[in-house]
């Protein structure tokens, strides 16, 4: 395995950590309008309140990573998506300071404007974050540069739309089930269905896009040829994403959300597959025009001193975040520190 | 529309709105570093944990509001300067990766411990906790001042080419890492940002205790809080007298255009003197109404008062030409204030050693407003440091008589982004920034009027006692929460 490969893998890597952690915790803020009363909205808020800071953070690394490791592909794709990522900050800074400022008042109309605010960042922050796997994964207008050639709604199509709709399926059961882990009583019981209505909501979405896939990107399975070990992790993902129901039926949320986060780390695989050995695919001329891990990539000296840097923090960042997710172990009680 | 000047303003806008918090953040967790320890060692004396307590919430908002606005930054390089990433990501995003890896992970963990921890860790937990976030803190400056350092004084790199389809482009490499890490200016720039944090933070925590000592609230815990600060604005702000000093000698080293920027200076000369006031005019290219010592200026860069100092006029060729005057007046505003600082936390720490500094009510009125001319001496610098540095944003390197390996600012931008695009952005974000400027006024507002919480009636936790007493605490603690809460939404519905 080359330098180029291994970071590609490592993109992934955080590109599935983010997706697992702070799916859940869009998905909380999806849901969290569903609850009944101030207590059970703390509740929702607080089940995120000491982690979701530290989520982000996996986002924020796989930027710096993108341009440290692939800086041709990071310049073109925030230029090139100049307006979907401001629309992203919009939406996450206005998520953080939802979070962070709806509980510093009692008024209750100071609650509910940042309650709706929370809601709707985190739904178009979802949406987005959809919209842009669907775009790489169908490929965006490049030109001989290998600089974007489109504009905004060149993004936005059928095909992307309906990912992004995924995307917000997908997080809502996500959070919701997360959610299960972290309640107890009436508000659980009402999660429950919520967890089943996701789950329905996001098969329909899955076997759309699905199909929708098979039929209009050929390049997205012809990597499978090649490497035909790949469908190990499709049949395990369909294994997982069986499994959701039944340990939801069963009453075991630990089991289906273990479930939800191995079926998010599959479908990131399968993004990489899809892609490769491409990280910008060129929708005029695929071949000649694409960004892949090797033409977009920093210098060979800059990947390997990148490799030692990520050998030495991962055991780190693997231990905090087990840290803090340990101390706030078990469902969520309110205290004078809480949200 | 001039799409490099938007883009500039949006990126000068946004990072020093940014720049208010790590600063601050930074320094608040000097505070909480020392307080904590305080309440390891001397459990019995309550008031360190509730000064902990306190400084905690005010921290945890100024640090919320630094990440949502870096994030922010982050994106901006790829989306406004798409042709400067390209340059220089092999050499830039190591460091701004390295930053997210063992900084921001750090951080943002132990926050989360240091902000909602108090009733599920030990205080030994929590401290350690503290401090861990202090160090992220630290880390992350440190990164991004040798991601920035290096852009001022490049090193360990060459520029090479490299191929895309068939097309060539040249951009930096890294040929050597402790070498673009080590860079000339790395050590200073970082010492100097750090005691500028420092005084920044410790000036934040006297304000707010300058003001509950003249209105005689919470009396004991302001004395703590202020003596503590107190004791970190002297050393930082007498340090920063060598800092800055010792950063000016480093700048005339190797950004020449930058420092005669500073001083207004257009003519090469020998004896150069050292302004005081002064207001340059670029059209006259001369510093009008000027109030120099003469000589000065070689004294303290050479230690010669006959050694030559390099005018603009003469760096221009090169360099190109700087705009001189906000680079000027933002060094001398910096300057000016940090004198101000040694005189007056000196002063200070007189009186406070004296014991007679609370009864100095004008002193303790300078010190509530005196957090304004912190704030600015640190966006100050700023100013001085990227203003200073134009028309480059990679500072090119003098071999041979030759410059080389600069990237000027107006050749960084986005190939694809327009005018309208940038315009747009930059109105979305002064709204948003707007409202979270208000926001975080209202809160802190609300904080400081709110004050620490009383010291609470049970005695420290010890032996079989923890679990009730905790558990005591909370179900009260929580009620009174519940108390305060408003009615449900069917209530308020008939009213709006």
């Amino acid at each position: 395995m080359d330098l180029n490969l291994l970071w590609f893998i490592l993109l992934g890597v955080l590109l599935a950590g983010y997706a697992i952690l702070d799916g859940f915790d869009l998905g909380v803020g999806i849901l969290h309008l569903t609850a009944k009363g101030d207590t059970e909205r703390r509740v929702m808020i607080n089940s995120i309140g000491p982690i979701w800071d530290g989520n982000e953070v996996w986002l924020v690394t796989f930027g710096g990573a993108m341009f440290a490791a692939f800086p041709e592909a990071y310049a073109t794709v925030f230029s090139g998506f100049y307006i979907a990522f401001m629309m992203v900050l919009f939406a996450l800074i206005f998520r953080a300071v939802s979070i962070e400022f709806r509980g510093k008042s009692h008024s209750q109309r100071w609650r509910r404007v940042f309650d709706f605010s929370f809601f709707a960042s985190s739904l178009l922050a979802t949406l987005l974050f959809g919209v842009a796997i669907g775009a790489a994964m169908a490929g965006v207008p490049l030109d001989e540069r290998a600089l974007y050639a489109g504009g905004f709604f060149d993004i936005l199509s059928v095909y992307t739309l309906m990912v992004g709709v995924l995307a917000v399926a997908l997080f809502t059961m996500h959070g919701a089930i997360y959610l299960l882990l972290k309640t107890e009583g009436d508000l659980r019981e009402r999660l429950y269905r919520h967890a089943w209505t996701g789950f329905g909501f996001f098969l329909v979405t899955y076997l759309m896009v699905t199909i929708l896939t098979l039929v209009t990107i050929p390049r997205a399975t012809a990597n499978f040829e090649e490497y035909p070990w790949a469908w190990i992790v499709v049949f395990a993902n369909i294994l997982l994403i069986a499994n959701i129901p039944r340990s939801l039926f069963l009453h075991k949320p630990s089991q289906a959300f273990a479930s939800s986060c191995g079926a998010i780390a599959a479908f990131v695989f399968l993004l990489g597959i899809a892609l490769f050995p491409n990280i910008v695919t060129s929708s005029i001329a695929p071949d000649e025009r694409s960004l892949t891990i090797y033409n977009a990539a920093s210098s060979q000296q800059t990947l390997w001193n990148m490799a030692i840097v990520a050998a030495i923090g991962s055991p780190l960042v693997l231990s905090y975040t087990a840290i803090v997710y340990w101390t706030f172990r078990g469902t969520v009680r309110l205290d004078p520190h809480s949200y | 529309m001039d799409v490099l000047l938007l883009s500039r303003l949006q990126f000068a806008f946004t990072i020093m709105f940014h720049y208010l918090f790590p600063p601050l953040t930074i320094g608040i967790s000097m505070v909480l570093v020392h307080l904590g320890f305080m309440r390891l060692i001397r459990p019995d004396d309550r008031i360190y944990e509730q000064a902990a307590k306190f400084w905690t919430k005010i921290f945890g908002l100024n640090f919320a509001l630094g990440v949502v606005t870096g994030i922010v930054m982050e994106f901006e390089f790829g989306t406004n300067w798409a042709a400067y990433s390209r340059y220089v990501g092999d050499v830039f995003g190591s460091a701004l990766a390295a930053e997210g890896i063992f900084a921001f992970f750090l951080e943002s963990g132990f926050l989360a411990v240091l902000l909602f921890g108090w009733e599920r860790v030990g205080v030994k937990t929590h401290f350690f906790a503290t401090v861990m976030v202090a160090i992220g803190g630290i880390f992350s400056s440190i990164w991004i001042v040798i991601a920035n350092s290096w852009q001022q004084t490049p090193t360990g790199f060459e520029i090479r080419e490299y191929e895309i389809h068939g097309q060539t482009f040249t951009r930096a490499e890294i040929t050597d890492f402790w070498g673009m890490v080590f860079n000339p200016s790395t050590v200073d720039r970082l010492i100097h940002v750090w005691l500028g944090a420092f005084i920044l933070g410790a000036f934040f925590v006297m304000s707010i205790s300058a003001w509950y000592l003249l209105k005689n609230r919470h009396v004991e815990f302001a004395k703590r809080s202020f003596t503590g600060a107190l004791i970190l604005a002297t050393v930082s702000s007498l340090l920063q007298l060598t800092s800055g000093h010792s950063q000016a000698t480093m700048v005339a080293e190797h950004q020449p255009a930058k420092l005669a920027a500073m001083e207004g200076l257009y003519e090469t000369q020998s004896r150069a003197p050292l302004s005081l006031f002064g207001w340059p005019d670029s059209e006259e290219r001369r510093t009008k109404f000027a109030v120099e010592v003469p000589g000065m200026l070689s004294v303290l860069l050479h230690g010669d008062p006959e050694a030559e100092v390099r005018g603009l006029n003469d760096l221009e060729a090169d360099y190109g030409m700087p705009p001189v005057w906000l680079t000027f007046q933002a060094y001398h505003l910096m300057i000016g204030i940090g004198m101000l600082f040694v005189a007056t936390t000196v002063l200070a720490t007189y009186y406070r050693m004296r014991g007679t500094l609370y009864e100095k009510r004008w002193l303790l009125w300078y010190f509530v407003f005196a957090v304004f001319p912190a704030f600015v001496a640190n966006e100050a610098g700023w100013v001085t440091a990227e203003v200073g540095r134009q028309p480059w944003v990679v500072y090119p390197t003098v071999v041979d008589g030759t410059l080389q390996g600069g990237l000027r600012t107006s050749d960084g931008l986005s190939e694809v982004v327009t005018a309208e695009h940038v315009l747009g952005s930059i109105i979305m974000f002064g709204l948003i920034y707007a409202l979270l400027f208000v926001l975080w006024i209202m809160i802190l507002n609300s904080k400081i009027q709110h004050g620490p919480e009383p010291i609470a009636e049970t005695p420290p936790d010890s032996g079989s006692h923890v679990l009730e007493a905790a558990s005591a605490r909370v179900d009260h603690a929580g009620s009174l929460t519940e108390a305060k809460e408003p009615p449900e939404p069917s209530e308020g519905k008939g009213a709006s």
